[in-house]
């Protein structure tokens, strides 16, 4: 790697690139964040009728071809053109000048929950309808969950460190964390680092329908997404790709690079107990969140806001009430917590990554984006979810948590510079 | 050769391909003309088995190298 900056380890974040049910590109995501807006509507991509869930978080005005030549936009999963589009407005906010030097320091850590889910199931119904010679030679590389990643280091030629994690709904927030970890050791100078998840097609939402994880909310979509509240039946499915910057310090600053946040803390566990069920006292999760602050060296009563994972189940969101009172104490009460999934749904595999940038934005702009539809409180979640309204606070440090089935926990703190 | 067969291949190629329709030549070779990889060359074969009801063995893709060839080849393989 180049060697003509001293290096401290430290990484911040220097672009970022949101493709969301609240819009495309950061500002117009970030706004609606701060204003409450509902991104939730009946499904459009297909015919909900047969499903028990008939509503979902799409990003209405995403088309592939404004991102890809005409034959790739045409063919491939729309998980990787989403992720196209982040990494492009992610490059571009950055300002980065790619040289040929920097591309082979610059890595992608991009991962997603499930990968093309939509190219799997059409190519499963062809070979069922058609027969096996029939099926694309584009299934393999079109559904496997890395190719999000391999695109993405493709057409902008970066070669450095190139991995995707597959970790459910903690995969975005691992890869920024990972990521992290690569520029901190030295491995690279930047990376691109995230998420993505498109899993609306029939079989995505059968599946989760049959998972009994949804909400049933049919006739109120925007109202359907609301953690902590006491009537809350389920979690909304999101589709979203969320790409960041990160980039070493130094060379961040010997550019003159707009920098959103240093990325200071990464805590990793497992539950260790259900599938897909949370420890019921949120063991890991707690434990995520202490090891994050501990390997940043701060205590708990330094975090001003806590993006929640707040899926809007009826056991997750206890659960992680309970976790971030044992990781913080008496602090619990005091800290702003949010899930902004209440506006963006649950976007699975890139919701580490979007609510990761929240964190950043949230530093940036001093502001923190509420939980909406937060109407009955609930006597287990019992702590400041910043109902409704967002609030102006002064945030020094900030914590994303993500978790997933598989009993994966994540916690990423994020620092203002 | 039959003027039909060469427009259909050819709107065949423009559409799996996304190339041009003045592109696509009775002499264009698929990979070293119209940018096609090993992986496009299996889904246009694909697409051509489609639109003419037609098998194309995995052991005769070879003869199938331009869009001249494709053409000569389907006409062997319709019902006369």
């Amino acid at each position: 790697m180049s060697q003509e900056l001293a290096r401290s380890g430290r990484v911040v974040i220097t672009g970022l690139g949101a493709v969301t049910p609240l819009g495309i590109g950061v500002e117009k995501f970030w706004q609606n964040c701060l204003n409450g807006v509902s991104g939730v509507h009946q499904i459009s991509l297909i015919d909900p009728e047969p499903f028990p869930t008939k509503i979902a978080a799409e990003v209405l005005d995403f088309q592939a071809e404004d991102w890809l030549d005409r034959k790739d936009a045409r063919r491939v999963d729309r998980a990787i053109a989403m992720t196209v589009a982040a990494a492009r407005l992610a490059l571009d906010d950055s300002t980065i000048q790619l040289t040929d030097e920097l591309k082979d320091d610059f890595g992608v850590f991009i991962g997603s929950g499930i990968g093309g889910l939509n190219v799997m199931h059409e190519q499963t119904r062809i070979m069922y309808e058609r027969g096996p010679s029939k099926v694309s030679p584009f299934w393999v590389p079109y559904m496997i969950a890395n190719m999000p990643g391999g695109i993405v280091s493709i057409l902008n030629d970066l070669r450095g460190p190139n991995v995707a994690a597959v970790t459910a709904c903690s995969t975005g927030a691992n890869s920024i964390g990972d990521a992290y970890h690569v520029i901190k050791r030295g491995d690279a100078t930047m990376m691109l680092a995230g998420g993505v998840e498109a899993p609306i097609n029939d079989i995505g939402v059968a599946a989760f329908c049959a998972a009994r994880a949804m909400s049933t909310r049919n006739d109120e979509p925007q109202r359907a997404s609301r953690p902590f509240d006491l009537d809350r039946d389920g979690f909304v499915m999101g589709e979203a790709a969320g790409v960041m910057v990160l980039e070493a310090y130094e060379h961040a600053i010997a550019r003159g690079a707009k920098i959103y946040a240093e990325i200071v803390g990464y805590g990793m566990t497992a539950d260790a107990y259900h599938i897909t069920g949370v420890h019921p006292e949120g063991r890991g999760a707690r434990n995520a969140m202490l090891r994050a602050l501990d390997r940043a060296g701060v205590t708990p009563d330094k975090v001003d806001y806590i993006n929640a994972h707040g899926t809007s189940t009826p056991i997750g969101d206890p659960a992680e009430t309970l976790a971030i009172k044992g990781a913080f104490g008496d602090h619990a009460h005091k800290v702003a917590i949010s899930s902004t999934k209440s506006m963006t749904g649950h976007t699975l595999g890139a919701a580490g990554a979007i609510e990761s940038m929240v964190c950043a934005l949230a530093i940036r702009d001093q502001k923190v984006p509420p939980t909406i539809n937060y109407e009955t409180p609930d006597p287990a979640c019992d702590l400041d979810y910043v109902p409704n309204v967002m609030r102006e606070l002064p945030i020094e440090y900030a914590l994303n948590n993500s978790f997933g089935f598989g009993g994966h926990n994540v916690s990423l703190l994020l620092k203002r510079v | 050769m039959s003027e039909d067969i060469l427009s259909r291949v050819r709107k065949v190629t423009v559409e799996e391909l996304s190339v041009k329709e003045e592109e696509v030549l009775e002499t264009s070779s698929f990979q070293d003309d119209l940018g096609a990889d090993s992986l496009d060359v299996v889904e246009l074969v694909m697409a051509l088995e489609d639109e003419f009801g037609i098998e194309i063995p995995d052991d005769e893709v070879g003869e199938i190298k331009t869009v001249g060839a494709a053409v000569e080849y389907i006409e062997k393989k319709l019902p006369k």
